[in-house]
Parts: structure tokens; sequence; C-alpha cells
């Protein structure tokens, strides 16, 4: 097995494509290629296992790292490495990979092995992304995830799907295009496109500015920040149920990782000055994003705005500057990976059923439908935070964190603000909830329809699981991220490269984790 | 009295230049079996030049081990002279020929029925080729001369091609109309340059301009006539005006060769002008300014930002998917501009790098274009409605031709604009690429329109009927399609390449 494990990132990350690359070519009837596709995800899934067990949660460092020279004298490099950060998307990644594949065996018909194709490129392309530690294979990877994306939606998508394709693909490409323009301007500088030769380079405060501009434009886009999120609502919506999940459970994440790990370590100056537009977009998205929720007719729709408020808690976490913020912004990407990825399913099956989302369409499903109606309950209290819930843990640690921290002047005031964001964030969720599932059975056609079938659970379960798993024992994740999490932000800290009371800030142990324990202690002195 | 500063050329030195002399050779077989076949049997032309050709690629593939000393090997009394990037040239020259004269024998526009003279198309492909070649050898104005006519010429021949068709005669005539002004523009700087100097020899213009012996204004007017008229041969803005009417009157598999072919030449000519007449300093880092006169980076760098824009504004209004190609192939240009503006050698390697890219992809898509015409009749945007599906093998390659015509990874085209941006990737010029940036997602939309009406647009009832390719395209369009996927990923050796011969290129 040392084969495997001597190259594990690889084989994670590469396995997906090799399915897929079977499907395009030889895996070409339904039954088989769905089949297979479910055999590579799941494979995937067991190797990405692996990495959880090997993980050494004491150390920052990158580890299972794999570095060989690729092109220009080993200037540019094949180079993976995996962190606390990296470990917990991925994982994210490769568990959502198998429940997305199986939650396709009845909602997709047509072209089943180009489908099953796509979604494996899709899933190879995130995980290279989260594992890449050269600027250019990052690149790669990063701009790869456009074109399955692009496919998914465009071809299986529903009445408006090319111009949700090309909006989404047009979008992320302007954003994108500016990040390769700062690449390759580092790369001139650093010589390297090593990560750690960028970190290394110590660049001018204006040139700092330009770039934090260039590459958090990019990942904003990704977010999406507001006010760059229209492109999200159409996407979700003409996206078909698949595409939905693997866009809210893992590709928005691509942008708060990437600030996290790209943005704000590489340009700490750009992160001082613009920290608190950035908090202060972040809350509006979060406010914003309930309102729209609330008012949406179209249940898919309202999940989709409902990211753009969640996604604006973990914005707004990073952007703190404290630890306990960002730990919570990790937790928040988590969280919503699990709730929305869950909802987006949810609704996907009643879609099935009805072919329609219309709120006004539906009411009181709960008499028929008792397994779906309790599980989407579940996933509804999950999703708006409910103490208990993973949720509830994430958006915790960033409203505190944003309370106590010392670079926002207006940390306190903001907090305030987001904390609306989950008040409303019940008001919209329980209100479908109460239009869809409770009151009589008026309309007619809601009637016959069918539970969840033993398949559905097996897809919904282990995330229902999980949200209560990460909602009671946040040390799970907390334990392991930490360290990566001290050592991510370092380059913020340091003395002078970022205005006085941001080094403090993060270093200052807001949060400690005793070992083994999974308990976290607050400790902010700051906030006696 | 050596009048010309030329010395006589000496047999010995035809053993360097032997693929040139093939593909002579086979030029003159493939007309003189295409006669005795009485033009009724043109497969006697294609099998000599596709024989040609190979044999000129092996002989150039061996050529690139017994390569010349530091500099190059001059020769033919120092007209021409062969050294990297002459090789370069000359594989990436063969290649596209050949490719073109496989593609064509499978286009209805050339080998229909009622086409006269099918033959002859093979042989004016090898003479294009040859002519191009020694364009990117000529080190000698008169040389320069020559060569472009050589090609200008051919191609004038070619566009017409289709004597029949209305819009193929009226290329024709209007490339004719071009060429000759724009040829007598660049003469008229050429003969002021030489009037300056005494010396047709680049090096020697170069020795004279460096002494201070020509007067600054006088070099000013003839720099400007001198790019004026190559910037016709590429078609940058604002001397463009032929190149989507050639291109949409003259056959596809002539548009696709001109569009790569002319093209690239062109580029090699201006390299080996500019750089080794006017480019001052030999530091591979360092920009190269050209003699104090003129603000060369400025000038070129307009000339590739409007050249760009111009070409990507204008692609995202066509509906013929043929022209659209024309106007993005200038929009390239711009992009290709970008390496030319420090003149550095950083740069000069990029635009080679491009242009094998370029050639790479452009040509794929041209081809599908021919493909579906011999079915469809038709290049229009909207007759492609769901011919993903009924094409699928040939449709999932042009994705991959028009991803990397975009530049979004992993394609080739990704790299290449990678290595052009880095090129200027200098304070001063940093606008450039920021327009150059935008400019690809421009790009983005328009390519991606021919993706979504191919893959995401079903087809018309009654016309989804799958289309079938003879196994030669698919070989041609893979063998151009694989390595575009390829050199996305793995460019090292081919950028070395590149890299050696700007380098061999310089050291003269």
């Amino acid at each position: 097995m040392s084969f495997i494990t001597d190259h594990i990132l690889s084989w994670v990350t590469f396995l997906p494509l090799a399915g897929s690359l079977l499907l395009w070519t030889v895996v070409r009837r339904e039954g088989p290629a769905r089949l297979l596709a479910l055999g590579v995800a799941l494979a995937d899934f067991v190797l990405s296992l692996h990495l959880w067990f090997h993980f050494d949660p004491k150390t920052g460092v990158d580890q299972f790292v794999e570095r060989v020279a690729w092109l220009a004298d080993g200037r540019i490099s094949y180079n993976l490495g995996m962190d606390g950060i990296s470990l917990m998307l991925v994982m994210l990644t490769t568990l959502l990979g198998p429940i997305v594949i199986l939650s396709t065996w009845r909602a997709v018909t047509e072209r089943v092995p180009e489908f099953m194709g796509f979604l494996l490129l899709l899933q190879a392309a995130m995980l290279g992304t989260f594992f890449a530690r050269d600027m250019l294979l990052f690149y790669v990877f990063w701009e790869a995830m456009l074109i399955p994306m692009y496919f998914i939606i465009g071809v299986w998508g529903g009445q408006r799907r090319l111009y949700a394709a090309v909006k989404f693909f047009i979008f992320t490409m302007v954003g994108s295009v500016f990040m390769l323009i700062g690449i390759i301007y580092m790369y001139y500088h650093a010589g390297s496109m090593d990560l750690r030769a960028f970190l290394a380079l110590d660049l001018p405060r204006q040139a700092q500015l330009w770039l934090f501009g260039a590459f958090f434009l990019a990942f904003a886009i990704k977010v999406p920040l507001f006010p760059l999120h229209t492109w999200l609502p159409d996407a979700h919506v003409e996206a078909p149920t698949a595409g939905s999940v693997i866009l809210a459970g893992v590709l928005l994440k691509m942008g708060t990782y990437g600030m996290l790990r790209f943005a704000m370590p590489l340009f700490p100056q750009g992160v001082a000055t613009f920290a608190p537009l950035i908090s202060t977009l972040a809350v509006i998205g979060i406010i914003y994003g309930a309102l729209v929720a609330l008012v949406q007719p179209d249940v898919k729709k309202l999940v989709a705005y409902s990211s753009v408020s969640h996604l604006g808690f973990a914005v707004l976490g990073l952007f703190s500057l404290t630890k306990l913020g960002v730990a919570g912004s990790l937790y928040q990407m988590l969280a919503h990976g699990l709730s929305t990825g869950a909802l987006f399913l949810l609704v996907g099956v009643i879609y099935e059923r009805r072919h329609t989302r219309e709120i006004s369409e539906f009411g009181g499903l709960a008499h028929g439908m008792p397994r779906y109606a309790t599980i989407f309950l579940i996933t509804t209290l999950a999703s708006m935070g409910l103490p208990g819930m993973a949720g509830f843990v994430a958006e915790f640690m960033i409203l505190f964190g944003t309370f106590g921290s010392t670079t926002l002047a207006h940390g306190r005031l903001l907090t305030v603000l987001a904390s609306t964001g989950v008040v409303l964030g019940a008001i919209y969720m329980l209100w479908m909830y109460q239009r869809v599932f409770l009151g009589r059975r008026d309309n007619p056609r809601n009637e016959g329809l069918a539970d969840l079938s033993g398949r559905e659970l097996v897809v919904l379960l282990p995330l229902v699981v999980l949200m209560f798993w990460l909602g009671v024992r946040p040390g799970v994740v907390l334990d392991r991220v930490e360290a990566s999490i001290d050592r991510v932000l370092a380059p913020l800290a340091i003395e002078g490269a970022a205005p006085a009371g941001l080094g403090a800030a993060l270093t200052t142990p807001v949060l400690e984790l005793p070992e083994g324990q999974g308990r976290f202690v607050f400790g902010n002195p700051e906030m006696r | 009295m050596e009048l010309l500063h030329v010395k006589i050329p000496s047999w010995g030195d035809l053993q360097w230049w032997l693929p040139e002399a093939v593909l002579c050779c086979t030029f003159l077989l493939a007309l003189l079996g295409d006669m005795l076949a009485r033009g009724r049997r043109p497969v006697v032309a294609f099998a000599i030049s596709v024989a040609g050709l190979l044999a000129a690629g092996a002989l150039a593939i061996a050529d690139t081990h017994a390569v010349a000393p530091a500099g190059g090997r001059a020769i033919m009394g120092d007209l021409m002279v062969v050294d990297g990037m002459a090789i370069f040239f000359r594989l990436l020259f063969v290649f596209g020929g050949l490719a073109t004269v496989l593609f064509a024998w499978t286009s209805e526009e050339i080998m229909g029925h009622r086409r006269e003279n099918k033959g002859e198309f093979f042989a004016l492909t090898v003479l294009m080729t040859v002519a191009m070649m020694v364009m990117a050898e000529a080190r000698n104005v008169l040389m320069l001369y020559l060569a472009m006519e050589g090609v200008g010429l051919t191609s004038y021949v070619m566009a017409g091609y289709m004597r029949t068709s209305l819009r193929s005669t009226e290329a024709s005539l209007k490339y004719v109309i071009f060429g000759a002004v724009s040829s007598a523009i660049m003469l008229y700087g050429l003969s002021l340059l030489y009037g300056m100097t005494g010396s047709l020899q680049f090096s020697g213009i170069r020795a004279v301009l460096l002494g201070g012996g020509a007067e600054p204004f006088g070099i000013l007017v003839a720099v400007v006539l001198i790019l004026a008229g190559m910037s016709y041969k590429i078609a940058a803005v604002p001397f463009h005006f032929w190149c989507p009417d050639v291109y949409e009157g003259a056959p596809t598999p002539v548009a696709a060769l001109f569009s790569v072919g002319p093209k690239a030449a062109g580029f090699a000519l201006m390299i080996r002008f500019f750089y080794t007449t006017f480019a001052v300093g030999t530091n591979a880092a360092a920009s190269n300014s050209l003699i104090q006169v003129i603000n060369w980076p400025l000038l070129v760098s307009v000339i590739s930002a409007v050249t760009m824009t111009f070409g990507n504004l204008v692609a995202l209004r066509q509906t013929n998917v043929k022209r659209m190609l024309a106007y993005s192939s200038i929009a390239h240009v711009g992009y290709l501009l970008m390496g030319f503006v420090l003149l550095s050698e950083m740069g000069l390697a990029a635009i080679l790098f491009y242009l094998l890219v370029y050639t790479l992809m452009n040509l794929g898509a041209f081809f599908f274009v021919v493909a579906v015409n011999n079915h469809l009749k038709s290049e229009q945007l909207e007759d492609y409605k769901g011919l993903g599906y009924r094409m699928p093998w040939a449709g999932v390659m042009m994705v991959v031709f028009l991803g990397s015509l975009t530049g979004v990874p992993p394609f080739a085209g990704f790299v290449g604009k990678l290595y052009l941006f880095t090129a200027v990737m200098d304070r001063q010029w940093f606008w450039l690429v920021i327009i150059a940036g935008l400019n690809s997602v421009i790009s983005l939309y328009y390519y991606f329109r021919v993706a979504r009406v191919m893959w995401l647009v079903r087809p018309d009832e009654g016309h989804d009927s799958p289309l079938r390719l003879s196994w030669l395209q698919y070989t041609v369009l893979a063998c151009l399609a694989v390595p575009t996927l390829v050199l996305g990923l793995y460019f090292g050796a081919f950028k070395d390449l590149a890299d050696a011969g700007i380098r061999t290129m310089a050291g003269g």
C-alpha cells in the first residue's frame, strides 16, 4: 500500500479524474456508469479517511507533501500539501462526492455517463485546489473547476440554463483574470511559483494593496460577497440538484478558502487597509441575503440567498482578524456545506415529485411525508444556527470574534448588526417551513406523494448526523485546525507588517484547546 | 563591385538548406505530376506533397541536433541564416503545411466535384511553406522583401482558388490590392533605410545606426513605414481590413493556413528584423530599447492594445463562425504583440511559444469549421445547434480548441498567454496586461457561445442525425487537440526550443 500512501494527495486528487476518463471513453452505459461513479467517489472518500486518521494536529505545517519539479527548471513545481484547513474542506468534498452521485440516481436520466464524468472531474479539480501549494498549479485547478460546472449547469439545468451558465462563467472568469495577473506579477518578482516564495516576498505597501485587490476580487466573486453575488441565485436555481449541492457545499468555499490561504497571509497591508470595508460588506451581505430570502416565492432561490447570508458570516469572521473569528469562519464553511447541501438535496427530493418549487404550491406536506418533514426540520434548524447544531458553533464564534476584534473600530456595531442576520435567518427558514409543511393539505396535487425512499435516507442521514456531531463536539474540528490557522495567519502578526494591535489580537490565545478534550475555553482578556 | 554587399553563394550551403530545397523540388514535382495526370487525379499531387512535407519535416528535425554555432550559420552569401529560430519556424511551417494539405484533402470546398485544378492546391501550399520558411531565415533586406512577396503572391492565388465563386475572387482581389499597397509602403521604408545606411544586411544597417551615421528623423520614418508594411502581413489594427473578408471569401482550409502561416512568418520576420537591426543591449532580462529616436514600447503597446480590443469586440458580434475566427485571429495578433513591446529575449521567446500554441489551436478550430461545412454547407452559428451531439468526438475537440483560444487552463493557450503577460510585467506597461486580461474575458463570451450552441442547445427536429467524419479528419484533429491539451500541462521542452531559438538569434 505504500505506493498509495506515499503519494496519497495525488491519489485522492486524481482518482476521480481517472474515473471521469473511464466514463468518457469506456463505460458508456447508464447503469454501469452510475455504479462506477459511485464506486470511485466512495473509494476517494476512503482514501481521504487515511488523511483524517494520519493527520498530525499538533503542527500547522503542510503534511503529506509531494513536490516534483514541473516546469521552468523547477521554478514551477507540482507541489501538493495539506494542513488542517485543507483537511477539513477536503473531507467535506469527498464526503459530498458519493452523496451527490447517489442523489442523482433518479433525477438525471439523460446522458448519464457524461454527467457523472463531469461530477468526478469537478471533484478532482476542487480537491486539487485545496491541495495545491504552487500558484500555477493552484490556478490551473481553480480554472479547471469552471468547465465542468459550466456544462453541468448548461446541459442538465433548468429553463434558463444557458443564461445562468454563461453568467456564472463570465463572473468567475473576470475575477480569475485579475488574480492571474497578480500571480504573474508576483512570479516575476519572486522567481518561483512556490507559495512559500510568494510568502517570503517583501512587497511595498502600494503593491500589496493592488495585489490584494486583484486576489480578493477573484475570491469575493466566488464566495460571493455582496454586491458581487448576482450570479449565484441564477446558477443555483438553474443548476440540477447535484450541481447546486456541489456549488453550495464546496465551490463557494473556494472563495473563503482562497482569502484565508492566499489573500490574507500574502498581503497583510491590504488586509489591514481593507478589513473595515470588507467586514462592512460582509454584514450588508448577511442582512441583505436574509431579507431577500425572506420574500422568495421559490424554495431553491430562498436557500440560494440564505447562502449569501451565511457566507457573509464566513467573510466577517475572517476579517475580524481574531483567531476565534477565523476559526469560526472555517467552521461556518463546514456547517454551511452540510446544512445547505442537505437543503438543496431536500429541495431536489420534492422537485422530483412535484416538478415545482413554488412555496405557494405546497402546504401541509408533513401529513403525508413524516420522514421528509422531520429531516427537513432538522436541516432547517441547523441552517438557522440552533444551539446544538453545527451552525450555532460557527456563528457564535464569528460573532464573538468580531465583538472582541481590536482592529475593527466598529467591530461591536457590526456584531450587533450581524446578529440580526441570525434572527432573520430563523424567520425566513421557519416561515418557509411553516408554509410548506404545516397547516392543512389544501392542494390536491400534494396528496399521495411518496415519503423519502431508502436511498434518499442514505443520502441525507450522514449529513444530519454530522450536523449534530459538529454541533456538540466542535473540538473534532477545532483541535485539528488550530495550529494551521496560527501558521497561516502568522504573516499578519509580524511586527510592523500590520498596524499595531493586529499582531496582538492574533497571538492572544482567545481559544484554548486542552489536548484531547475537545472543549473550548474562552479566555480573551479583551472581553472582560 | 560589391554593390549589394552580397557574397557569392556556394553550393555547399545547400546542405544547411535541405528542407527548403526538398520542398522546392516537391512543388515542381507536384505540379509536374498533376500535369501528367491531366488534372484528373489530384491524388498524385497530394501524395507528392505529403511525402515532400514529411521528408522536409524529418530533415528539419534532424537539423535541430546538428545546429550551427552560436549566432546561427549564415548561408547563401549571408542572405539567410539558419539558427535556432529558423529551425523552430521550419518545424512550425512544415507542421502547419502538412496539416493543411491533409485536411484540405477531405474538404468539399477544395475537393468538391466541380472544382478544377485540385492538384494545384497542394503544390501551392508547399510553395507557400517554402516562402514562409525563407521569411523566417532572411537576414538581408532584399531577401526579406522577396520572401514576403513570395508568400504574398502564393496567397493571392490561393485566396482566389475557387475561381467560379464570386466571394473567393473578391477575396483574392482585395488581398492583391491591400498587399500591393502595403508592400509598396514597406519597400519605401526599406529603401530609405538603405539610402541612409548603404547596407542591405541587417547587421550592416545596425552597425551604421549604432555609429550614429543616420538622420534620426529618417530612421523614424523608415521604421514607421516598415512597421506598417509588416503590420499588414500580420493583420494588426489599423492594417487589418483585408483579413476578415479574405478569410471569409477564401476556401476554409486556405483561411486556416492564412490565419497561422503568414502571420507566424510575419512575426518571425519582425522579430529578426527589428531585434537584430534596432535593439540595443543583449541582456536577456533587461528590456531593449530601440535606438533612441522612437518610443518603441509605447508605439507597439498601443498597437497591441488596440488590435486585441478591436478584434475581440468585433468578433463578439459575428454570427458566422469563420468570420468570428477571423476577427479572433486579429485579437490574437494583439496578444502576440505584447511580447514585442520591450524587445526583450523573454518577450520574443514568448511570441515563439505562443505562435506554436496558436498554430495548433487555430488550425484546429478552422478545421472543425471545414468538417462542419462539408456536411452542412454553412458556417452560420445558428446551424451549429446541437452539433456536439451529432459529432461528439469532434465536438469535444472543438471545445478544447475554444478553451485554449480563450486561454483557460489546463489548455495550451493559457500557458502561452502566461508567458506573454509575463513579458510586459513591468511597472510602466502594466496597463497593457490589464487590458489583455479584460480582453480574455471578452473572448470567453464569443468562444464559449460556439461551445454553448454546440452542446447546450439541442439539435432541431429532423436535423439531429449523426454526422460522420473520415478517419483522416479525426486523425488530423486529434494531432492538433492532443498537443493543445498536453502543452497546457507540460510545455518545458517546447519552451526550451523557443528560448534556444531566440538565444541563438540574439547571439548573432
